[in-house]
């Protein structure tokens, strides 16, 4: 059943789209990313302009999180004050990095820029969790206990001033770091127009030692506002958001993200971060190849001043 | 052959300056069968068709009429980019913006341009995609310009230009019919229908007529509110996505646990 869509101007079947939001809303729920960096390239790939891709994906991102913060909630696998903090960080990331977009927008080249930054980070992110995960699960194999939490494994950073408790986290740590973080998340998460929540899941639980079950749900806060603030900016500023695409993903990621919480409680800590460091690694690999190959077509065809 | 063409060079002329000979008897009549195309949720592309007549007045032409019509989107600025390798990676290397060039454009006729008219007068009157004036930023090209080489085609590719040669259909000698096909990626505007009547090589008469897409109902309703009221609009979108988001968690609570 193929469907009009009012902003993006093409025709998409609904059945595609569903599944596809069932797809990545599995993967957001059970790894407590938005999926963004997943939902954008395949939007792109089936034809939809890249600017109305990430403006409608924002949206789309905001309910597969509200969905599993509810569902994380419950099981009360959540540290709101955690997420208060980040929150502080990442919204002016958030701003900083709107307005950086903008001016490399105007200078040209912004798709090789988010090109670039898809596969150092992915690549670097999902390296390190494939082997984290990877000497984790041997450390079980061996008999020796899986948990990394040792007192000895304490770093510098826990060594910073303005250190604040959380209870739900079973953390005592600075307020410095956690700023850093959530900037950062914001700051390269709307560079490269994504939520930003496979970066701000690894940061937590090897830099901060957040639990990993907490982590997931926390990080779903900070997900759920910096894409609820990001679709009412795009709305505003650039009309792209299509609120009938959004729809559609939504409620696929809806569903999907509520299999995909009870799959991740399922799966153990280590098990999961292999997964993530592996689905992390795989894009990074595609942008690669992306810009590696000779592409099929030397030119493209653009309308003038619009996203790349 | 030459001698062929240098009568086409000087009916051309005459044609271009104006003193068309006082025996222009032919008179085009020419009608869409829509000129309104409603694009609503269930748009998937479009087929119109033009028709018309010759109206000749008792002129004989031995060979028959030849018909020629374009169809021209609405235009736009629209910039083509080239990669080249750099240190390993493809980069946009160049570009070329293309001004105001149509985001459709339609050459239907009902044989070979080449064999309608002399190429002299195809470039005089800009007759099909390859003769069409594209004005750009670059540099005049010496031969064949690849960035337009690239842009027919990329257009071509995704539908919106084409060049037809058996879309006009001559039902009687003097009564045809032309199938118009918008695919569903078409631009919303004003299309410009030309319409031209040849016989023998010589351009006899031409008519204009136009049609025009528009969004209608909730489509409409849609692209409006997210021009006019974005800000509105995009809170709308966050709350619709919250309560999809509590909705799912609602409804699936049960087998939660």
């Amino acid at each position: 059943m193929e469907i009009y869509l009012p902003i993006a101007e093409l025709p998409v079947n609904v059945f595609l789209m569903f599944a596809m939001g069932i797809a990545v809303g599995f993967i957001s729920g059970m790894f407590g990313i938005g999926g963004g960096f997943l939902m954008t390239p395949l939007l792109i790939f089936i034809g939809i302009s890249p600017a109305v891709a990430v403006a409608s994906v924002a949206s789309h991102i905001a309910a597969s999180s509200c969905s599993g913060v509810i569902a994380y909630w419950r099981r009360r696998a959540l540290d709101f004050a955690l997420a208060l903090m980040l929150l502080g960080g990442g919204l002016i990331g958030t701003m900083v990095g709107v307005w950086l977009f903008s001016v490399l927008r105007s200078l040209g080249q912004l798709d090789l820029m988010i090109g670039l930054s898809y596969v150092t980070l992915l690549g670097v992110v999902g390296g390190l969790m494939i082997i984290e995960s990877v000497r984790a699960i041997a450390r079980a194999r061996s008999g020796r206990p899986a948990e990394i939490r040792r007192p000895g494994s304490h770093t510098w950073i826990h060594g910073l001033p303005f250190k604040v408790r959380f209870k739900q986290s079973k953390i005592y740590v600075s307020a410095i770091p956690l700023w850093v973080i959530g900037f950062s998340v914001g700051f390269i998460g709307a560079i490269m127009g994504i939520g930003g929540g496979f970066l701000l899941v690894p940061a937590l639980i090897y830099i901060m030692r957040v639990p990993t079950a907490v982590v997931v749900g926390t990080s779903m806060i900070l997900t759920l506002v910096t894409m609820g603030a990001a679709t009412i900016m795009h709305a505003a500023t650039n009309h792209l958001v299509d609120v009938v695409l959004a729809l559609i993903l939504m409620v696929g990621g809806v569903i999907g993200a509520q299999f995909g919480a009870r799959a991740g409680q399922k799966i153990r800590g280590e098990q999961l971060r292999l997964l993530l460091g592996i689905l992390v690694m795989l894009v990074g690999l595609r942008f690669a190849f992306e810009l590696i190959l000779r592409p099929s077509n030397l030119f493209s065809v653009r309308p003038l001043e619009t996203w790349q | 052959m030459t001698m062929g063409r240098f009568f086409g060079v000087v009916m051309a002329l005459s044609l271009v300056a104006g003193t068309i000979a006082p025996a222009r008897a032919e008179r085009l009549v020419v009608a869409l069968s829509n000129h309104r195309v409603l694009i609503n949720s269930s748009f998937t592309g479009v087929d119109l068709v033009l028709f018309g007549s010759v109206e000749h007045e008792g002129v004989v032409r031995r060979r028959g009429y030849d018909l020629v019509a374009t169809v021209t989107g609405p235009r736009a600025d629209m910039v083509t980019r080239r990669k080249e390798r750099v240190l390993g990676v493809w980069v946009n290397v160049e570009s070329r913006t293309f001004f105001q060039a149509p985001a459709y454009l339609a050459v239907l006729s009902n044989r070979p341009l080449a064999a309608i008219v002399g190429s002299d007068m195809l470039s005089r009157l800009a007759l099909g995609l390859a003769q069409t004036p594209l004005p750009n930023d670059g540099p005049e090209p010496q031969g064949s310009d690849p960035y337009r080489t690239a842009f027919l085609d990329i257009n071509r590719a995704h539908g919106l230009y084409r060049e037809l040669p058996d879309a006009v259909a001559f039902l009687t000698a003097d009564l045809f019919r032309a199938a118009i096909t918008l695919p569903a990626n078409v631009p919303v505007g004003t299309y410009d229908v030309d319409v031209k009547l040849f016989a023998d090589g010589l351009l006899l008469a031409q008519q204009r007529t136009a049609l025009e897409t528009a969004k209608v109902g909730f489509e409409q309703f849609v692209a409006s509110a997210a021009r006019e009221h974005g800000v509105l609009y995009g809170v709308a979108t966050v709350m619709l996505a919250i309560l999809t988001g509590w909705f799912g968690a609602v409804v699936f609570r049960r087998d939660f646990n």
